[in-house]
């Protein structure tokens, strides 16, 4: 089935879902219910803080490429995100 | 053939060097690292835009044939005095330039506190360029705390988005502030309009004055803030915390490039060229000013590095723009009473979780980045350095290419271009 036009359906850790075609990463993992993109050094839950691209805590991999900041790449159709929230 | 004006960054400076150039004739190429110019204060695009300013440049820039636009294009760092690399496609791009107009912008200053590093905290800039990228936080809690008149405006963001904003928790006095809104009224009347409109737009929200962070609670993920204000703590349940202290100067690129820095920001003449012969900077990486700064430096940038002078417009906007920014320094610089904000388990360096107390027995930042790895994870101290600076005094090394994380092609790519 076709989505309708304005959005784009990408997996977020697995999961599909709809957002509104041109929002970030960062909109996806919060409208999926993910408060998180990485797990610090010591082990902690980190989601994104500065939202421009310079603090780094947003890395998730999309696509099979890692360290990919969530607040700087735009939702694709089809777009896998996968973050380090799961351990 | 012409040569080439060289401009970083598609923000206020960027936008109006640009213009600028093109109107005198010259050809440009406008290096951005964004996917839709505007930087952070015109962020998301054209379509978005409300400043007439910023679509009036975008206008004459778009489809000009001598404007080169490289967007998504990530400066990191330089190859000799006069290239730029650039990563953009996950290629990397050798840029060589004769002149160069750096409008590099600013950061946000976030201070440490307990807490800070929670899921659902962000800076205050850092909510607004979220929720312009589309984060969803309609019917969430949201307090916006710090310092600044960013609160406000990230304030109205989040109201706007269909946010409940719980609070403005601000750090200055209210006897401050008054003293502010009358500086402003004295001589930036439109300033004091729109500061004016957004105080009435927000009327409803409790405005907490005088009062300092005492921690974020929650266990994965934010749940609460603790606000000290006359003598009294008091928590506020929320979803997200919007906190920031100010804005400080991106110098990353101007201090690869050996640029002079000055009280944080990059060293400019009338100008705005730095102590490089053939770079020129503008905007907020010339210290904080807003967008009229940003607009009025940028038109002189491009001038004086055509060779041109300044209308008799340009300088006295200028003069305006740099007594803003004095107020604007003079009420919110962050004095030291926010230190007490990080206790000494309080994470300071995010990258790398290295606390309050580690750093406490180290003499300057280099001693602290050999013994702690402080300022050398991913971030290469963007975010701690500036914080680390607020609490200890401690002084930047000059930046080091690659001045943001690229990828190994990128970096073989120069390589390869620097020896064909």
């Amino acid at each position: 089935m076709s989505l309708p036009d304005p959005f784009s359906r990408v997996l977020v850790d697995g999961v599909p879902i709809d957002v509104p075609r041109g929002v970030n990463v960062v909109a996806a993992l919060v409208a999926a219910g993910s408060l998180c993109t990485r797990r610090s050094v010591t082990g902690q839950r980190r989601f994104a803080f500065c939202g421009i691209g310079q603090c780094q805590e947003c890395r998730v991999t999309v696509d099979g490429r890692a360290n990919r900041l969530a607040c700087r790449t735009i939702c694709a159709d089809g777009m896998t995100i996968d973050t380090g929230g799961d351990w | 053939m012409k040569s080439v004006l060289h401009i970083v960054g598609s923000g206020p400076a960027g936008l109006s060097a640009a213009r600028t150039a093109l109107d005198a004739g010259a050809r440009i190429c406008l290096i951005d690292d964004n996917h839709a110019p505007g930087g952070q204060i015109w962020r998301g695009g054209p379509a978005r835009w409300t400043d007439a300013r910023a679509r009036d440049a975008w206008d004459a820039l778009r489809d000009h044939p001598d404007c080169t636009i490289m967007q998504d294009a990530q400066v990191i760092g330089c190859g000799d005095a006069g290239t730029l690399l650039v990563e953009t496609g996950g290629r990397g791009v050798s840029v060589p330039f004769e002149r160069v107009v750096l409008c590099a912008g600013s950061r946000e200053l976030a201070l440490p506190f307990p807490g800070w590093t929670l899921p659902g905290v962000t800076g205050a800039g850092g909510l607004q360029a979220l929720i312009k990228g589309g984060m969803p936080v309609c019917g969430r809690r949201v307090v916006v705390a710090g310092s600044g008149p960013l609160l406000l405006a990230t304030a109205s963001t989040a109201l706007r988005a269909g946010a409940h904003v719980a609070a403005i928790v601000e750090h200055q006095p209210w006897s401050r502030l008054s003293a502010f809104g009358l500086g402003l009224l004295s001589r930036h009347g439109k300033k004091f309009l729109q500061a004016a409109s957004l105080f009435a737009e927000l009327r409803g929200i409790p405005y907490v004055t005088g009062a300092l962070l005492v921690e974020a609670r929650g266990e994965d993920v934010l749940r609460g803030i603790v606000v000290r204000a006359g003598g009294r703590d008091v928590e506020y349940a929320c979803d997200f915390l919007a906190a920031g202290f100010g804005l400080v100067p991106n110098t990353d690129l101007a201090r690869a490039l050996r640029c002079d820095i000055v009280d944080g920001a990059v060293k400019v003449d009338g100008g705005q060229r730095t102590s490089r012969a053939n770079i020129w900077a503008a905007g907020e990486c010339t210290g904080i000013g807003g967008v009229d700064k940003a607009v009025t430096e940028g038109r002189i940038a491009a001038l004086d590095a055509l060779g041109l002078a300044p209308s008799g417009r340009d300088l006295p906007l200028r003069r305006t723009a740099h007594a803003f920014a004095a107020l604007l320094a003079r009420t919110f610089a962050p004095d030291a009473s926010l230190q007490a904000m990080c206790g000494p388990e309080t994470i300071v360096c995010r990258c790398e979780d290295v606390t309050l107390a580690r750093l406490l027995p180290h003499r300057d930042w280099r001693e602290a980045k050999l013994a702690t790895r402080v300022g050398m994870g991913p971030c290469q101290g963007k975010t701690c350095g500036a914080a680390c600076a607020f609490l200890f005094g401690w002084s930047h090394e000059d930046a080091r290419t690659p001045i943001m994380p690229a990828t190994a092609r990128a970096l073989s790519d120069f390589v390869k271009q620097g020896e064909s």
